[in-house]
């Protein structure tokens, strides 16, 4: 044993490992990330990126119907994704443990919404555990797989960004050594979900939630801390070590077994304190679950939306907080599009013909921000393809084009389906896969047109062009979208066609390209200020004096994207002559 | 509990290296033989955009997060940074600021300015000041001034120097540990390593 300080991620994986699990899937997704990342460089297992989180959990459900401990990844958006399978796995049952690992993003550092996914517990009737921190990260996902195999079913370890991103000391120790594999046996009872198999699996699952609500009175996994009795928290998750931080004094039921909850053991809780209180984010979902188990509950001024804190909750109890400075008003600092990305010639070209662009989720939602500002909607993982079909059928595309917008992983995620409608259909919108080779926003992970697996192995690399012919769309065409002119012409030609297109813009992602070219600088004496170069939004170029262009050479990488859209000829490559601008 | 715990924040820009540094004091503290928590977000936030990584160290530490008015130290990366972040600092805190500043895109398009006085504000919370690309490039290397700056927090904290220079020996990739460990260096001196800055 050995105390080591890792994430909530890294100790998820380490839990897993120690577990004896052999495979692990899952798709990229902020906070969740590195849980599979770290799994993957682990010893004796095998590990994959999947094209997206119901995929990964349908292999996972395979490997552990073949006997093998399976992993899955995912955030909570994934879940939706994924919760096809899970719905019915919950009454298929497991082979060999089948855990999830699912992490929210309580006021969206990296998200497009909050979700609450101890709600999946109710939902799909699987158990959720959810830890605190790193410690219990790690102690939880081997406790996950223990339960799944004893109660036959999925499980879900339900974390949020503070849990998965924090890091605390953490004790580490051995893999447990399995049994090779412990086979298959056909059983079409439990396999195969056609209704009359289903409909004795339904009764099943009521009888196992029955066993887990019975477990979790025992359970070591929910604690119950008694000190003054005046006032009594019902908490879990990252939220028991605010209130721990707020209330000191309190006495805490700290839930470690989201669903099912003890009813007995809540209710003899609130018959030994004064007062109870129930501290979560999100949703209120242990205040349902206990209103439902007859606890009563007084509400407390908490927020639903964001993330809490010590100090919220202390002031939600009445605590008194430190008198706060007055803000300092300072320009906001929004993420921003790389030096050298490949993203922004699309936009400059889908600028030029004033498109009105249906959006998806990656690095090239930034686009929607000015001065590029090319984006009107963003909602889901391949939204973008169907929203621009949906546009056209409202009457749009006469006028302004519509485009939809969608990167390669995104687009091999949740786009070709959206496509393949369009095509079946007749539509005519335009589509733009941003292929810059890798997922990107999330850390640079493969996908499938990487030609790299998660572990490291080479890999077939999808052929977008192929595909989407093979889709039904005639007018494919690849273009480089640091050649300005060329992504010019494609675009203009594509949204005038009267069918459906698919505009491929291939680069690598610039964060890949290790040996930066010779940076630019702006020949004062030429620049008019006309702010073209500006108008690119990359973090290199900045406005100096009288509102003439500056390229700073320390972030410059000599993409060449302003070179192209300056009509004086003013930007030209550094050398020992020029001034190396800079501000 | 919480009243034993020590508070850093440090803010500073998506690429500047906050995390490893954050990373560093964790494992420092951790070494020393206290309960640590060290809470970060990337993800989106980290393209260029504002980043805060919060450390907390003492004999037992709760929660992994921090209120305005509770931190003990603030290490700005930057300096626009400092003074968005200033309000987490307690009353009589300490204020660690890298001078440089990396404008926010909003200025480099020329749709907004960075306020005038903003040095300024942050002295009268006693800030000190350093120029931590400067002495990280006179350590070798301007990617060390994440350690240059975690040098002149050290002054403040009660870790043995010699415990510092392991854990960053150990953490900095190998080709980079004697820059790191002479930006470290510097970084003490510049605040004052010696007394006047100790708490």
């Amino acid at each position: 044993m050995s105390h080591t300080l890792l994430s909530g991620n890294e100790a998820a994986a380490r839990g897993a490992w120690e577990a004896g699990t052999a495979v692990g899937t899952g798709y990229p997704g902020t906070p969740s990330t590195q849980a599979l990342e770290v799994f993957a460089r682990m010893e004796d297992v095998y590990a994959e990126w999947c094209p997206n989180e119901k995929v990964a959990l349908e292999v996972a459900a395979g490997a552990s119907m073949g006997g093998a401990r399976s992993f899955v990844t995912m955030k909570h958006v994934g879940v939706n994704v994924a919760s096809d399978p899970l719905m019915t796995l919950a009454y298929t049952g497991v082979g060999a443990g089948l855990v999830l690992w699912v992490a929210d993003d309580p006021g969206m550092h990296s998200s497009q919404n909050e979700q609450d996914s101890r709600n999946w517990g109710p939902f799909a009737r699987v158990p959720v555990l959810e830890p605190s921190d790193s410690a219990e990260a790690l102690t939880f996902v081997r406790d996950a797989f223990e339960m799944s195999e004893r109660f036959d079913t999925p499980v879900i370890v339900r974390v949020t960004t503070r849990i998965a991103h924090s890091k605390g000391a953490v004790e580490i120790g051995e893999r447990v050594q399995l049994e090779e594999s412990r086979g298959y046996e056909k059983d079409l009872g439990k396999w195969v979900m056609m209704p009359a198999m289903a409909r004795a699996r339904r009764t099943l699952v009521d009888e196992r939630i029955e066993r887990l609500a019975s477990f979790a009175e025992k359970t070591g996994l929910n604690r119950v801390e008694m000190r003054d009795t005046a006032l009594g928290v019902v908490t879990s998750g990252v939220c028991y070590h605010h209130v721990r931080e707020a209330v000191p004094d309190a006495s805490v039921f700290k839930l470690g077994l989201v669903f099912p909850v003890p009813g007995e053991a809540l209710r003899e809780f609130a018959r030994a304190v004064d007062r109870v209180v129930v501290v979560e984010e999100a949703d209120p979902y242990l205040y349902s679950r206990l209103r439902i188990e007859g606890v009563e509950i007084e509400p407390i001024p908490l927020p639903q939306a964001g993330e809490l804190t010590p100090g919220l909750i202390g002031r939600a109890l009445g605590s008194e907080q430190p008198d706060v400075r007055e803000e300092v008003d300072v320009p906001p600092r929004p993420p921003l599009m790389c030096p050298g990305c490949p993203h922004r010639g699309a936009y400059y070209a889908l600028k030029k013909v004033k498109a009105i662009v249906t959006g998806d989720i990656g690095c090239y939602t930034l686009g929607a921000l000015p001065p590029l500002a090319m984006m009107d909607s963003c909602v889901c993982m391949g939204a973008s393809v169907g929203m621009a079909h949906g546009m056209t059928l409202a009457g749009h595309g006469a006028g302004r084009p519509v485009v939809g917008v969608v990167g390669d992983s995104t687009f091999a995620h949740s786009g070709i389906t959206g496509l393949s409608d369009t095509v079946y259909n007749g539509g005519c919108a335009t589509v733009c896969i941003l292929d810059n080779r890798i997922t990107a926003m999330t850390g640079h992970q493969p996908n499938p047109v990487s030609g790299k697996t998660l572990q490291g192995a080479d890999a077939v690399e999808m052929d977008l062009e192929a595909l989407t012919r093979a889709l039904g769309v005639t007018r494919v065409r690849t273009v480089d979208p640091h050649d300005l002119e060329a992504s010019v012409e494609a675009v203009r030609e594509e949204v005038a066609a009267d069918e459906v297109s698919v505009i491929i813009f291939r680069a690598p992602c610039a964060l890949l390209i290790k040996e930066r070219e010779q940076p630019y600088a702006v020949d004062d004496e030429a620049c008019t200020a006309c702010g073209a170069c500006i108008r690119l939004g990359c973090p290199a170029i900045s406005t100096v004096e009288g509102r003439k262009a500056s390229i700073d050479i320390t972030l410059c990488v000599g993409c060449g994207d302003c070179v192209q859209v300056c009509r004086f000829s003013a930007i030209e490559l550094t050398g020992p002559a020029c001034d190396i601008g800079g501000v | 509990m919480g009243t034993t715990t020590t508070t850093v924040v440090l803010a500073g820009v998506g690429g500047q290296g906050t995390i490893l540094a954050a990373d560093v004091l964790a494992k420092t503290a951790m070494a020393a033989g206290l309960d640590v928590k060290l809470s970060e977000v990337h993800g989106m936030a980290q393209r260029g955009g504002a980043v805060d990584t919060v450390v907390r160290f003492g004999e037992h530490v709760a929660s992994p997060l921090t209120d305005p008015g509770h931190a003990d130290h603030l290490v700005a990366f930057e300096l626009i940074e400092a003074a968005r972040m200033l309000g987490v600092l307690k009353a009589g805190g300490r204020l660690v600021v890298n001078s440089r500043v990396i404008d926010p895109l909003p200025v480099l398009i020329g749709k907004a300015e960075v306020p005038d006085g903003l040095e300024a504000r942050l002295a009268e919370e006693g800030a000190t000041f350093l120029d931590a690309e400067a002495l990280a490039c006179e350590a070798g290397s301007p990617k060390s001034a994440n350690v240059v700056l975690l040098g002149a927090v050290s002054t403040g904290l009660a870790f043995p120097v010699d415990l510092w220079r392991t854990v960053i020996a150990e953490r900095v990739p190998p080709a980079t540990v004697d820059v790191n460990l002479l930006a470290f260096e510097l970084g003490r001196r510049a605040c004052g390593e010696g007394g006047e800055c100790l708490l």
